[in-house]
C-alpha cells in the first residue's frame, strides 16, 4: 500500500496530466463533434506543433515567439489540410475518412523524419518555467505547475469560443443538421474549415505546451493519438465538457494506479474505457446518435 | 519499404577475378567432395550458385528506436561494401580477395517498424525471395528472438541484433542464431562491481523498468549481481514500453528514499525519462546508473545531464585507440557517413565481419558447416574490433569483453563526440554466465 504523501502527490499529478489530456484530446473532439470526422492525423499535428516550437526556438530562443509563430503555421496546416484533403471526405464513409487521415499522419511523420531525423530533439524550458516547487509534501517541476494555469487558460478560451461567439453558435448548430444551417443562409462550409482549422491549432499547441517536457522525435504523437481517443470515448465522442472531464479522470487513473503499480496504468485506463462503454456507450457527455 | 543494393553490376573483369577466386576455393583440400554430398538445406545451396549470396537486413527505421535502427543500418553498409571491394580493411580481418568465398554480398533492408511481426515477415520475403544465405539485424529483444526462431525453422544463419535480453541466448537461443552484444547479465556482472566500488556498499536503489523482456532481464540481472555488495531495491517502477509521460512512475522513484537510480528504459525513452527525471529534481538526490546506454543517449540527453553516469555499451568509438580493426572502422565510417558510429553500427559491422570469415574458414556456405565453424572458434578466436572473440558452443553468446563507461563532465569532454571514459574492459570469462545457467537448449543442426 502505498504511503499517503505518495498517494496525494499522485492525485496531484494526475490533475496536471488531466488537464494536458484534456487539450491534446479537445481539437480532435471538436473536429469529430462538428464534422463528424475522426482525425486520424491529430497525433502527426501534436508532434509537428512541437517540431514548430523547436524549429522556432532554436533560432530565436523565445518562448512566446514559439506558440505564437507556432500557432499561426500550424493554422495555416489546418487550412491547407482542410481546403485540400479533408473537405473532399466530408460526404464519404467514416472509413474513408479514417483511412484518410491516417494516411495524411503517416505522410507528415516521415516528412518531419526526412528532414531532421530520428534522433530526438530538445526544447529549453523557459527561464520562468525552471527548477522545482515544493508544496508541502510534493516536489513538482515549476514547469508543469504552471502548465495547469495555461492549459485551463486555453480551455477556457475554447469554451468561450465555441458557446459564447455567434461563430459558436453557427458551429454547434451545424453539429445538429449542417443543410438546415445552410438552407438558413449561413456558410457552413466556412465555418466548418474554421472549426477544422481550430481543432488541427489545438493539437500543435498541445505540442509546443509539451515540447518543453518531453523528447521532440517524429513519433512522439502516436502514444498521445491513443490517450486522445481514450479520453474523448470516456467523455463522450464530440462533446467538448467530455474532453475536459474525460481527461481529468484518465489523468487520475494513470497517476493513481501508478502510485500502486505504474505497469498497470494504461490496462486500467482502458479497463475503465471498457467498463464505461458498457455501461453508458456514449460517455459521460456524448449524445445518443451524435456522430 | 525495401531497398535493394545493387552488388549485380559486376565488371566483367571482375567476374573473371571472381571466377578464378571461385576455382582457387573449389581446389581447397577435401571441399568441395565432402560437401558435394550435403542434401539441400534452407536456401543452401540455391542462394550461393550465382556469383553472389543475399544477406536480409531488417532494421527499425520508424519508432522510438529508429536512430539507432538508422546507425545499425550503416554498419552493415559499410561492412558489405569493403567485404565486396576486398581492400585493406577486410584483409585485416583476415578476408581473402573479393567478397566471400569470392561471392559479392547483395543485401536487402526492411524496416521492421520495432514489431516483431514486420520483422519476420520481411525476412520472410527475402528468404523465399531472394534466397539470403544469412538474415540479421533488430534492436530489441521481442524481435531478435522471433528471428532467431524463423532462422532455425528455415535453416537460415542469423546473425542476431542488437539484443541485450538475456533469453536471446538463454531459454529462446537457437543453432541458427549468434549473438555479438553482451546480455544483460553480462553487462550487469560487469558493471556491479565498479559501480559497488565508486559508490560504496549498501545503497539503495530505485528502477526504471520498461515492461518486455529486455527491460525485465536487465532489472533481474542489476538487482542480483548489486546484492553482494548490500545494494536493495527500493522501488521498482515498471512502465509500458510506449510510455511518453513519465511523471507519475517519476513520482514514484522520488518518493522511493533510494541514493541510486537505475534507468533501464532505452534508445528515444531513455532520453525522455532522464530529461523528466531531471525536472522532477531526482539528480539533486540520487545518482543515476544506465546498465546498457544506447547508442545516441549522451549526445541527445547532453553532457551536462550525463556526467558521472555509470553504464555499459556494445562498443565505444574511443577504442579505436586500444584495437586496430576498431580504427579502422571508425576511420572508415566517418569518411562514408560524416559522423562518428555508435554501438548500433558497430554491431552490424563486426557481426557481418564475424559471418564472413566464418564462412571462408569452413570454405562453403553450407549453414551446419559455418554454424560448427563459429562453435569451434573458442580454438582459433577470431581478431575483431574488440581483440580475441568467439562464440561459445553451448549458447552461441560472443564471449568479449564488457566495455563498463562513465560519462565525462562537459568540462572533460575532449571532442564534441568525446562522452564517455572507458573505465574497465571486463573480459567476457569473467562476464559471460555459466553455460547452462539462463536455459539455453540450442535446436538441431538440421
Amino acid at each position: 500500500m502505498p504511503s499517503a504523501p505518495l498517494l496525494l502527490s499522485q492525485a496531484f499529478n494526475g490533475l496536471a496530466l488531466g488537464t494536458l489530456l484534456a487539450l491534446v484530446a479537445s481539437g480532435l473532439t471538436i473536429i469529430l463533434g462538428t464534422l463528424g470526422v475522426l482525425n486520424f492525423a491529430h497525433g502527426a499535428l501534436f508532434m509537428l506543433g512541437a517540431y514548430a516550437m523547436y524549429v522556432v526556438t532554436a533560432q530565436t530562443g523565445s518562448y512566446f515567439l514559439g506558440i505564437l509563430v507556432g500557432a499561426v503555421f500550424m493554422l495555416v496546416v489546418g487550412v491547407v489540410l482542410e481546403r485540400g484533403l479533408v473537405r473532399l471526405f466530408y460526404g464519404r464513409p467514416h472509413e474513408d475518412q479514417i483511412l484518410v487521415t491516417f494516411g495524411a499522419g503517416i505522410v507528415i511523420v516521415e516528412a518531419v523524419r526526412a528532414i531532421f531525423g530520428a534522433n530526438t530533439q530538445s526544447v529549453p524550458t523557459p527561464s520562468w518555467g525552471q527548477g522545482i516547487v515544493q508544496l508541502g509534501f510534493l516536489f513538482y517541476p515549476t514547469y508543469r505547475l504552471e502548465l495547469i494555469g495555461i492549459v485551463a487558460a486555453l480551455l477556457f478560451a475554447l469554451y468561450l469560443i465555441l458557446y459564447r461567439t455567434s461563430i459558436g453558435l453557427v458551429v454547434r448548430a451545424g453539429i445538429e443538421d449542417a443543410r438546415m444551417v445552410g438552407i438558413l443562409g449561413i456558410n457552413v462550409r466556412r465555418a466548418f474549415l474554421l472549426v477544422f482549422a481550430i481543432g488541427v491549432v489545438a493539437a500543435g499547441v498541445s505540442g509546443m505546451l509539451y515540447a518543453p517536457i518531453v523528447s521532440v522525435e517524429p513519433d512522439m504523437g502516436s502514444s498521445f493519438l491513443v490517450e486522445a481517443f481514450v479520453v474523448i470515448v470516456i467523455g463522450g465522442l464530440g462533446s467538448y465538457p467530455g474532453a475536459v472531464l474525460g481527461g481529468l479522470i484518465a489523468g487520475e487513473i494513470i497517476s493513481i494506479t501508478s502510485a500502486f503499480n505504474a505497469a498497470y496504468s494504461e490496462v486500467m485506463l482502458y479497463a475503465v474505457m471498457a467498463l464505461l462503454l458498457v455501461l453508458r456507450p456514449q460517455g459521460l457527455f456524448g449524445s445518443e446518435g451524435r456522430v | 519499404m525495401i531497398n535493394r543494393s545493387d552488388a549485380a553490376g559486376l565488371r566483367r573483369r571482375q567476374l573473371l577475378q571472381l571466377g578464378a577466386g571461385a576455382a582457387g576455393g573449389l581446389m581447397l583440400p577435401g571441399l568441395g567432395t565432402a560437401l558435394a554430398a550435403e542434401a539441400p538445406l534452407g536456401t543452401w545451396p540455391a542462394g550461393t550458385t550465382g556469383d553472389s549470396v543475399f544477406v536480409g537486413v531488417t532494421s527499425p527505421l520508424t519508432g522510438a528506436y529508429s536512430a539507432d535502427g538508422k546507425d545499425h543500418v550503416l554498419g552493415y553498409e559499410l561492412a558489405f561494401a569493403e567485404i565486396n571491394e576486398g581492400g585493406a580493411n577486410a584483409q585485416a580481418w583476415g578476408l581473402k580477395g573479393k567478397g566471400v568465398l569470392g561471392k559479392m554480398i547483395r543485401h536487402g533492408i526492411a524496416d521492421s517498424e520495432l514489431k516483431a511481426n514486420v520483422a519476420v515477415q520481411a525476412q520472410t520475403q527475402f528468404i523465399q525471395r531472394d534466397k539470403a544465405i544469412m538474415i540479421t539485424g533488430c534492436v530489441s529483444s521481442a524481435t531478435a528472438v522471433a528471428l532467431e526462431e524463423l532462422a532455425q525453422r528455415d535453416h537460415v544463419l542469423n546473425m542476431v541484433g542488437a539484443s541485450g535480453a538475456n533469453a536471446t541466448t538463454g531459454h529462446d537461443c537457437q543453432r541458427y542464431g549468434f549473438r555479438s552484444q553482451p546480455s544483460a547479465y553480462m553487462a550487469c556482472k560487469a558493471l556491479a562491481p565498479v559501480v559497488a566500488q565508486h559508490y560504496g556498499r549498501g545503497k539503495k536503489v530505485a528502477y526504471l523498468v520498461p515492461d518486455y523482456n529486455y527491460g525485465h532481464s536487465v532489472f533481474n540481472a542489476f538487482s542480483e549481481f548489486t546484492k553482494p555488495y548490500g545494494w536493495t531495491t527500493a522501488a521498482q517502477v515498471v512502465i509500458p514500453l510506449s510510455a511518453s509521460d513519465y511523471s507519475s512512475a517519476l513520482l514514484n522513484i522520488a518518493n522511493s528514499g533510494a541514493d541510486v537510480f537505475v534507468n533501464i528504459e532505452f534508445a528515444a525513452q531513455a532520453v525522455n525519462s532522464t530529461k523528466q527525471a531531471a525536472q522532477f529534481g531526482i539528480f539533486k538526490k540520487m545518482q543515476m546508473i544506465v546498465p546498457n546506454i544506447s547508442s545516441f543517449q549522451a549526445q541527445e540527453t547532453g553532457a551536462q545531464l550525463m556526467q558521472g553516469v555509470f553504464g555499459t555499451m556494445d562498443w565505444y568509438w574511443t577504442l579505436e585507440d586500444r584495437f586496430p580493426l576498431s580504427k579502422n572502422f571508425v576511420t572508415a565510417f566517418r569518411a562514408r557517413n560524416h559522423y562518428i558510429p555508435n554501438w548500433g553500427a558497430h554491431i552490424g559491422y563486426l557481426q557481418t565481419y564475424l559471418w564472413a570469415l566464418a564462412v571462408e574458414r569452413a570454405g562453403t556456405f553450407y549453414p551446419p558447416a559455418v554454424i560448427k565453424t563459429l562453435e569451434a572458434s573458442k580454438a582459433n578466436p577470431f581478431n575483431s574490433t574488440l581483440g580475441k572473440v568467439w562464440y561459445r558452443a553451448e549458447d552461441h553468446q560472443l564471449v568479449r569483453p564488457v566495455p563498463v563507461v562513465v560519462a565525462k563532465a562537459p568540462k572533460a569532454m575532449k571532442s564534441k563526440d568525446d562522452y564517455f571514459d572507458i573505465v574497465d574492459m571486463v573480459p567476457g570469462e569473467q562476464a559471460i554466465s555459466p553455460p547452462a545457467l539462463l536455459g539455453c537448449k540450442l535446436g538441431p543442426y538440421v
